[in-house]
């Protein structure tokens, strides 16, 4: 047995939730606000192909990371503009939009297709913490996006539930009507935080291909992942801390297969690992689909429920 | 006005799906030509002979795909007009689909290079006598279908050699892909190079499932780097094993092309291929004598459809004599890597003394070599 084998296997997890955890936070600000968020996958996959191609094209990893997290943004704001101004049906423009972020990706990443990455993200040494036992790797080797989008998703928490602007978002995605009567402006609360989603989304494409996926390629450098968060989305809750866990316990199953192989242990079978993602999108897009099942689990009462005062 | 809206918003999805599907199409445009039930041609008729290659990766992937388009530009360079090439590119393994609509669209000589493609591509040849198909890396064969494929172990076992050097740990890690007796003959091959100049070197394997998927890839090093290896082989697509082995302060052996530029550091040596000189026999013979291949093709270093990439600015000068002495005994026929005694993982005897096993038993092999860490895993 090789502890140190396990003890770099979950600090590798935690860097594998971070694509993950980022678009799943932004998800939840994004559905929290009333709007269904299937387009998450399309939005990441757009985000890690602006940043690789920005990469790319200036070599600067940081300029990359806010490629990507505006091209994210972009996505976000087409769906608000479909779902909220527009009132389209929220599942079918989300999965419109996996299937339109999808092909751009792919037509737009061409050029680099299977190309290594230009530039990364390294992890940081924070103060020569690194090399402590146990704990070095796993809390203090880490790059400095893991520090961030953990501060995020503290900051992330408390504006939802201890500010005005969080009791605005909630009150819109429980009932958008009794929010308007209250003089919230419904449709603003809604576009913020759906081009929140969007950037965050972006954020966690860029990240993924920025630092994990070592070379750009438009089947594999995202491949699921934002189904993932969504399916996190919903067993949260809609609660980023939970979903934070979440992404890192998907980070340890996703990783840790190869380490139950160089420790020899027979365990577990990888086929149901990798059917995951496939699994996990059947089962959010049932939950989600479903309007009992939604308010079982804790869904914003107005989900996927467009607003007009007209029809109020 | 709502209706209107709604009505404007359902269009704009649609368009959205459309703008999306139109740019898969591009790829798999089902609509060229449409010769039904295509005849082999011998050139003489002015038509071009159509030849199409069915990739598992895609043609960026720095390594196997890679070399097998560079095959097809060489082949399209050298008959230029007379001949009409395609490729499809990311196809999934066990289909007859992409076969079936590459023969509706005409094409007289079809390649596929994967593994899996083996049972779909002999269904589809034996359903289609005029077109003439070669299968890399199987070892099933019809009237219009044959196999090509060379001994990457002459050139693993090269590799295993630099490792067996390079090792401090004596712990080799090897990322591979699937079970079977390409990747066992090159796990073992490299093995017993390892052990020729270490014998205590054990090598590690990890199964990742998958040809191709750089994330993935790159996890399965590290677990391996993460265990104690300090020297990483690998038979994926994709360089991205060396990654794993730079971040960890290890060496690399790569596979497939020479991809010592993607790690400089970590890089070592690995084994190459050549297609380019099988694509272009294999297509003249049809082009002009109307010979459509079904031989079983077993290239090796002395051909060159296998060889060994440049050596890594680590390797010590001592090490590479050693290879290069050895090289040359394995292409003029005097050595061969597989030579007994070896035994099996539970210490029995597989090769007798000073034998060899024949093609036969070197294309079916299902053991890993005493000094490998891993099971076969049960598929």
């Amino acid at each position: 047995m090789n502890d140190n084998a396990w003890i770099i296997a979950i600090a590798a997890s935690i860097g594998a939730a971070i694509p993950i955890a980022l678009a799943a936070v932004g998800a939840i600000l994004h559905e929290r606000s009333g709007v269904l968020n299937l387009g998450v996958e399309g939005m990441m996959l757009i985000g890690a192909m602006a940043a690789f191609l920005a990469a790319d094209a200036w070599g600067n990893v940081w300029l990359a990371l806010v490629c990507g997290v505006l091209a994210g943004g972009a996505l976000g704001l087409l769906h608000g503009v479909i779902t909220i101004s527009l009132r389209a049906n929220q599942i079918v423009t989300g999965l419109a939009l996996v299937i339109f972020g999808t092909g751009l990706a792919k037509f737009l990443g061409e050029p680099v297709n299977g190309l290594k990455r230009p530039v990364k993200i390294d992890p940081l040494e924070v103060a020569g913490l690194g090399d402590l036992p146990i704990l070095g790797p796993v809390l203090f080797a880490q790059d400095v996006l893991v520090y961030a989008s953990i501060a995020l998703v503290v900051a992330v928490s408390l504006y939802i539930y201890r500010s005005r602007a969080g009791l605005a978002l909630r009150a819109v995605g429980e009932s958008p009507a009794a929010a308007d009567a209250q003089g919230i402006a419904v449709s603003r609360v809604r576009y913020v935080h759906v081009l929140a989603g969007g950037l965050l989304a972006g954020a966690g494409g860029a990240y993924q291909a920025l630092a994990r996926a070592p070379s750009w390629n438009q089947e594999y450098t995202i491949n699921g992942l934002g189904w993932i968060a969504l399916t996190l989305v919903v067993f949260s809750n809609w609660r980023p801390g939970r979903a934070l866990i979440g992404a890192v316990v998907f980070g340890f199953a996703l990783r840790s297969q190869f380490t139950f192989q160089t420790e020899g242990i027979d365990f577990p079978p990888q086929v149901w690992l990798q059917m995951a993602p496939y699994l996990l999108t059947i089962l959010v897009l049932i939950v989600t689909s479903s309007p009992g099942a939604r308010r079982r689990l804790g869904a914003p009462a107005a989900l996927g429920v467009p607003y007009s005062r007209d029809e109020r | 006005m709502k209706r209107s809206l709604r009505f404007g918003a359902a269009a704009l999805s649609l368009a959205l799906i459309a703008a999306a599907c139109g740019d898969d199409d591009k790829e798999t445009d089902p609509g060229t030509a449409t010769t039904d039930g295509a005849e082999t041609t011998d050139g003489s008729g002015g038509e071009p002979l159509k030849v199409a290659f069915v990739y598992v990766g895609p043609v960026g992937d720095a390594g196997w795909t890679k070399k097998h388009d560079d095959g097809r530009k060489a082949l399209e360079a050298e008959f230029g007009d007379e001949i009409e090439v395609t490729f499809l590119e990311s196809v999934p393994e066990g289909d007859e689909q992409p076969f079936e609509t590459l023969v509706d669209e005409g094409n007289d000589l079809i390649f596929g290079t994967s593994f899996g493609y083996m049972d779909p591509m002999l269904a589809v040849a034996e359903a289609n006598p005029g077109v003439c198909f070669e299968h890399a890396t199987g070892y099933k064969t019809a009237d219009n279908m044959g196999t090509y494929f060379g001994a990457a172990e002459e050139a693993r076992y090269l590799s295993g050699i630099a490792a067996g050097h390079a090792t401090a740990s004596g712990q080799i890690g090897y990322v591979a892909a699937f079970p079977i007796p390409e990747v066992l003959r090159g796990i073992n091959a490299f093995t017993l190079g390892a052990q020729s100049v270490n014998p205590d070197a054990t090598v590690q394997v990890v199964w990742t499932s998958t040809w191709f998927d750089p994330e993935v890839e790159k996890q399965a090093a590290e677990s391996l780097t993460a265990a104690g290896a300090d020297v990483l082989a690998m038979h994926q697509d994709t360089p991205s094993t060396g990654e794993a082995a730079a971040e960890a302060d290890a060496k690399w052996l790569g596979y497939n092309d020479d991809m010592s530029s993607f790690q400089p550091e970590a890089w070592l040596t690995g084994p190459v291929w050549d297609w380019a000189p099988h694509y272009i026999e294999t297509t003249r013979r049809l082009l002009e004598d109307g010979d459509c291949r079904n031989d079983q093709y077993y290239g090796s270093m002395a051909d060159g459809m296998v060889g060994l990439a440049s050596y890594g600015d680590s390797m010590d000068q001592a090490w590479i004599d050693h290879i290069e002495q050895v090289k040359a005994t394995i292409i003029d026929g005097s050595f061969k890597p597989f030579t007994g005694p070896i035994n099996n993982q539970d210490g029995e005897e597989v090769v007798a003394d000073g034998e060899s096993p024949d093609l036969g038993a070197l294309l079916g092999m299902d053991y890993l070599v005493e000094g490998v860490i891993g099971d076969i895993p049960a598929s």
